[in-house]
C-alpha cells in the first residue's frame, strides 16, 4: 500500500519548471530512492512534501491526508521527518538538546506547568532526556551528547541530524543525500543503518542519493527525475539498463554506444 | 597589533602613533583633566594618569605580543618605543599649546592641562619626565606579556580591583561610616578628608588580596566541588540551601549597609535587570530582535499611573479619569496589558525576520510613545505633562517602618527573584528549547514540528510581561510618568545590557545591568563621558568578547548519566551495524 502519493505535482520558480506533473507512489515499509542529475528537482520535491514550498498544482497525500497547504510543523506531526542535503542542525545547542527539540511533537507540557514543574512535567522531561540519550547511542554518538552540534565532526553531524529526525517517531523518513561527503567505510555503515531503520522500526524511507552503489544496494524502487520530469521508475536492476536514464546521466548517444 | 610579517620597529612606530592618537583624543576631550580630580591611590596616581598609563600599557603589550618570534630585548625595546612615541604626541601638544592658544578649537586645552601633562614640572626636565613616563608604561606592557599566562589574569584583576575600589572610595567611606568597628580597622586603607582613593598601603593590600583570590580561586573551587560531589545527595541539598540562604540574608540586609543613596541606585539597576531579563527571553532565547521593547515598559508604567494616580481633575496637566486603585490592584493589570500589547505586536510580525522585525518593532515603540503624547489620549495619559502621584506599594504595618528606598528595594528584589525563577524554568523547559531552536534556524525548527506562531507569541508575551512589571514599579518609584522616559534610547540601553552581559545568559544580564547602569550611577561626576565610554565599551566588547561578559552556559545532561553506577555506554549501533538497540 502506498504511504505517500504524489499526483501531477507542479512546482515553478518564475518561468522555471522545477517539478512537472510528477507522480509518485512510495510503498509502505519500502526503501525508495529518487535519483537524477543536479537540478533535476529532487530536493524541490522534498521541499514540497515537507511543506517548505507550496506547489502550483497537483496533490500530495500521506496515508490519505492531503499535505498541500499544511504548514511544515503540521506535516511533521502527521509523521514525516527529514534530513537536509547541507546539514542543518541547531548549531549552538548541544547534541542532546537537538534530539530533545526533535521530540517536541509528542510533548504535552504547557508553559505554566513547566514553570511550576509539576509532577507530569518532571516525568515528561525525564522521558525526553532518556529517549534523547537512547537515540544518541542508537546513532553511535553515545558520550558526545553535551557537545555543541557545531563542534561535532561532519560524519557525526549527519548522524545527529538523523537522530533528530527519528525523535519525532516518523512513519516516513526523507533523507536528502545521507552519505554525501562520507568515505567508503562510513557509507557502508550508513547504508546498513538505513536498512535497519526500515527492517526493525518499520519506517518507510524515501531518499535522494548520488552514490549509485548505495542506491542500487538498498532501494526496492528507484525513481529517476530529469528536468523536473519522471523519466523512469522501477527496481534498481531495471533502472541500470534503462537507456533514457543512461542518456540523462551521460549525455545523448551514450546509451546507444553502451548497447 | 598588526601583521606579523613586518619588523617589530615598524609595529612600534605604528602602534605608538595609535597610542598617541588615542592619548591626544582623550586629553583634548577633557577626559584626562576631569579624571585627574579623582585619585585612585592618594597622591600617587589619579584616574586621569591611570587612563594614560593604561593606553600605553595595553598598546605596548600588543606590540610585544605581535612579534612572539623576536628576541626578548627587541620586544621590550619595541614596546618601550611604542609608549615613548605615544607620549611624544602629548609632548608635542604641550610644546604647541604653550606657544599657540589652542582653546578656540579645543576648549579643554587649558594651561592647567599642560601643567598636569607635565607632571607639575617645567621646561626640558618636564619633557624628559613625560618621555620616561611613556617609555616606562610601554615597557610595563612588554613586561606584562612576559608574565606567564596563569599569573597574568590575577595580576590584571589585582590592578582592576585597585582602580575600582579606589574609584568607589567615597561611597565605601559613607557605607562603612555606619559601622565604627569596621572604620577602626580599615581607616589606614582609605584616604581621609577631602582626598579620595586608596592609601598606598591600602592599594597594596587590595592588589595582593584580589590577586591571591583569583590565583587560587580555580583550585578552591575545584576542591570544594569534588568534595561536594563526594557527599550524599541529602547533604548536597543542605549545602545548596545553606548557600542560597546566606545569599538571601545578605541581600535582605544590604539596604542597611548601603544607605539610602546606594539602595536607590540598586533599585534603578534592578528595574533594568527586570527589563533585561524579559528582553533576554525575546532576543537571547528566541532570537527575535526587538528594538521597541520600551513600549511594554511604557504600557506597564502608564497602566500603573492611570489606575492609581490620585491627581485627578480637570485642570491643565492633570488627567481626568482614574479609578485610584491601590498599587497591588494595578500591578496585575500592568502585566496583563503589557502581555496583550506583546501579543498585539507579535501577530503582525510573525512572518518577519531579522532586520525587518527590528524596524517594525522600532516603529511600534515610537507609536506607543506618541500615543502617550497625543492629544486624543491626553485626558488619560496627561500628554507631555504626564501623570503624577501613582500609588506606593505599601503593605500596611508590615512596611510602615521601611524607608521608601528600602520598600522598593525589597519589592524589586522579590520581583527579580521571581522573574529569574520563571526565566530559568522556561529556559529549561520544552518551551525554552523551542525558542533556542527557532533562534538557530527558524525553518528547520518548524520542520521538526515546532509551532512558530505560539512559540513566538509566547516569547513576545513573556518579555512584555517582565517589561510591564518593571514599568509599573518604575512609575511608582519615580512618582511620575512622562513620555520622554520611554524613548528609543531606553530600548537600545536594555539591548546593550543583554548583548554586553551575554545573550541568553541570565547571570550575564545581571552583570550587564550592573556594569552599564550601576557603575555610571556611582560615577556621576564623569557623566558627560558616559555615552563615550558606553560606546567605546560596546565596540571593544564586540571585537574582543562578542559572547558577552558571562556567556550562556550549556547544561551538561549527559555526563551526569555516565557518572551513575552502571551507566555504561550502550553499543554504538551506527558504528557497528551488528550491535543491539532499538527505537
Amino acid at each position: 500500500m502506498a504511504i505517500l502519493t504524489s499526483r501531477k505535482l507542479v512546482k515553478r520558480f518564475g518561468g522555471l519548471v522545477a517539478v512537472s506533473d510528477f507522480d509518485l507512489d512510495v510503498q509502505e515499509r519500502s526503501i525508495h530512492s529518487v535519483i537524477g542529475p543536479n537540478g533535476a528537482g529532487k530536493t524541490t520535491f522534498f521541499n514540497c512534501v515537507t511543506g517548505f514550498y507550496r506547489p502550483e498544482g497537483g496533490e500530495i497525500t500521506l496515508d490519505g491526508h492531503v499535505l498541500i497547504g499544511l504548514r511544515p510543523d503540521r506535516i511533521t506531526r502527521l509523521g514525516i521527518s527529514r534530513t537536509y542535503q547541507n546539514i542543518r542542525l541547531f548549531n549552538n545547542m548541544t547534541a542532546l538538546e537537538n534530539i530533545q527539540v526533535g521530540q517536541d511533537p509528542h510533548l504535552r507540557a504547557g508553559m505554566f506547568a513547566a514553570i511550576a514543574r509539576t509532577r507530569g512535567v518532571r516525568k515528561e522531561e525525564a522521558a525526553v532526556l532518556g529517549e534523547a540519550r537512547r537515540l544518541l547511542r542508537f546513532v553511535g554518538l553515545g558520550g558526545q551528547g553535551d557537545l555543541l552540534a557545531k563542534n561535532l565532526p561532519y560524519g557525526s553531524q549527519r548522524r545527529l541530524e538523523l537522530a533528530r529526525a527519528l525523535a519525532a517517531k516518523p512513519k516516513l523518513l526523507l533523507l536528502d543525500e545521507p552519505t554525501a561527503g562520507m568515505n567508503t567505510q562510513e557509507t557502508a555503515e550508513m547504508t546498513a543503518f538505513i536498512r535497519r531503520l526500515r527492517d526493525e522500526l518499520g519506517i518507510t524511507i524515501l531518499l535522494i542519493e548520488h552514490d549509485m552503489r548505495v542506491v542500487m544496494d538498498i532501494s526496492e524502487t528507484v525513481t529517476v527525475l530529469d528536468y523536473g520530469e519522471k523519466i523512469a521508475e522501477g527496481p534498481p536492476a531495471e533502472i541500470q539498463r534503462n537507456p533514457r536514464v543512461i542518456e540523462a546521466y551521460l549525455g545523448r548517444g551514450s546509451a546507444a554506444r553502451m548497447n | 597589533m598588526t601583521t606579523r610579517s613586518s619588523s617589530p620597529w615598524i609595529t612600534a612606530l605604528r602602534s605608538g602613533a595609535i597610542a598617541g592618537g588615542i592619548a591626544l583624543l582623550l586629553t583634548l576631550m577633557g577626559m584626562v583633566k576631569t579624571f585627574d580630580e579623582r585619585d585612585i591611590v592618594t597622591g600617587v596616581m589619579s584616574l586621569g594618569t591611570s587612563l594614560l598609563v593604561s593606553i600605553y600599557l595595553v598598546i605596548g603589550y600588543g606590540t610585544a605580543r605581535s612579534h612572539p618570534g623576536s628576541p626578548l630585548g627587541v620586544r621590550l625595546a619595541a614596546s618601550t618605543l611604542t609608549g615613548l612615541i605615544g607620549e611624544l604626541f602629548l609632548v608635542g601638544l604641550v610644546l604647541l599649546g604653550q606657544r599657540v592658544n589652542l582653546r578656540p578649537v579645543f576648549p579643554n586645552a587649558s594651561p592647567e592641562l599642560y601643567v598636569l601633562l607635565q607632571f607639575g614640572g617645567t621646561g626640558i626636565r618636564a619633557y624628559l619626565t613625560m618621555a620616561v613616563f611613556g617609555a616606562a608604561c610601554g615597557a610595563l606592557g612588554a613586561g606584562l606579556s612576559l608574565v606567564p599566562r596563569q599569573f597574568r589574569g590575577p595580576l590584571i584583576t589585582g590592578i582592576l580591583a585597585v582602580v575600582l575600589i579606589g574609584l568607589l572610595e567615597d561611597l565605601i567611606h559613607i557605607t562603612i561610616g555606619a559601622f565604627p568597628a569596621v572604620v577602626a580597622y580599615t581607616d589606614w586603607m582609605l584616604a581621609s578628608g577631602v582626598q579620595n582613593g586608596l592609601t598606598s598601603a591600602g592599594a597594596a593590600v587590595v592588589f595582593i588580596v584580589a590577586m591571591l583570590v583569583v590565583l587560587f580561586w580555580p583550585g578552591i573551587r575545584g576542591v570544594s566541588q569534588t568534595r561536594i560531589q563526594a557527599m550524599p545527595v541529602g547533604q548536597r541539598h543542605v549545602i545548596a540551601i545553606l548557600a542560597y540562604g546566606i545569599l538571601a540574608v545578605a541581600l535582605l540586609l544590604l539596604p542597611n549597609v548601603l544607605g539610602p543613596y546606594l539602595t536607590d541606585v540598586s533599585n534603578s539597576v534592578m528595574i533594568f535587570v527586570l527589563m533585561a531579563l524579559g528582553l533576554n527571553i525575546v532576543v537571547g532565547f528566541a532570537g527575535l530582535l526587538d528594538l521597541g521593547y520600551v513600549a511594554f515598559f511604557a504600557i506597564g508604567a502608564y497602566t500603573m499611573g492611570i489606575l492609581t494616580t490620585t491627581a485627578i481633575g480637570g485642570e491643565s496637566g492633570q488627567i481626568v479619569w482614574g479609578p485610584t486603585a491601590s498599587f497591588w490592584t494595578a500591578l496585575p493589570f500592568a502585566v496583563l496589558f503589557s502581555i496583550l500589547a506583546g501579543v498585539l505586536l507579535g501577530i503582525p510580525v510573525l512572518r518577519m525576520r531579522g532586520d525587518y522585525l527590528a524596524i517594525v518593532t522600532l516603529g511600534f515603540g515610537e507609536i506607543v510613545r506618541y500615543l502617550a503624547l497625543s492629544d486624543a489620549l491626553k485626558p488619560y495619559t496627561g500628554g507631555s505633562q504626564g501623570i503624577v502621584e501613582p500609588a506606593i506599594p505599601s503593605l500596611g504595618r508590615l512596611t510602615a517602618s521601611l524607608s521608601s528606598q528600602s520598600l522598593y528595594y525589597y519589592l524589586l528584589l522579590a520581583l527579580v527573584a521571581i522573574v529569574i525563577f520563571i526565566a530559568i524554568r522556561m529556559r529549561d523547559s520544552r518551551q525554552g528549547r523551542s525558542w533556542m531552536a527557532m533562534r538557530e534556524d527558524e525553518d528547520v525548527a518548524q520542520a521538526v514540528g515546532i509551532r512558530l506562531v505560539s512559540t513566538k507569541l509566547l516569547a513576545f508575551a513573556s518579555g512584555a510581561a517582565m517589561a510591564g512589571l518593571a514599568g509599573a514599579v518604575f512609575a511608582s518609584k519615580v512618582g511620575s510618568i512622562y513620555p520622554h522616559s520611554f524613548d528609543l534610547l531606553k530600548s537600545i540601553n536594555v539591548l546593550a545590557i543583554v548583548i554586553v552581559g551575554g545573550m541568553g545568559s541570565i547571570p550575564g544580564v545581571i552583570a550587564g545591568a550592573l556594569v552599564l547602569f550601576g557603575l555610571p550611577e556611582l560615577l556621576r561626576e564623569f557623566s558627560e563621558y558616559r555615552y563615550f565610554v558606553f560606546g567605546a565599551m560596546l565596540v571593544a566588547m564586540m571585537l574582543f568578547r562578542p559572547e558577552g561578559v558571562i556567556p550562556e552556559a550549556k547544561r551538561k545532561q549527559e555526563l551526569h548519566e555516565l557518572s551513575e553506577p552502571g551507566g555504561e555506554p550502550a553499543p554504538e549501533v551506527l558504528a557497528s551495524p551488528g550491535g543491539a538497540g532499538s527505537v
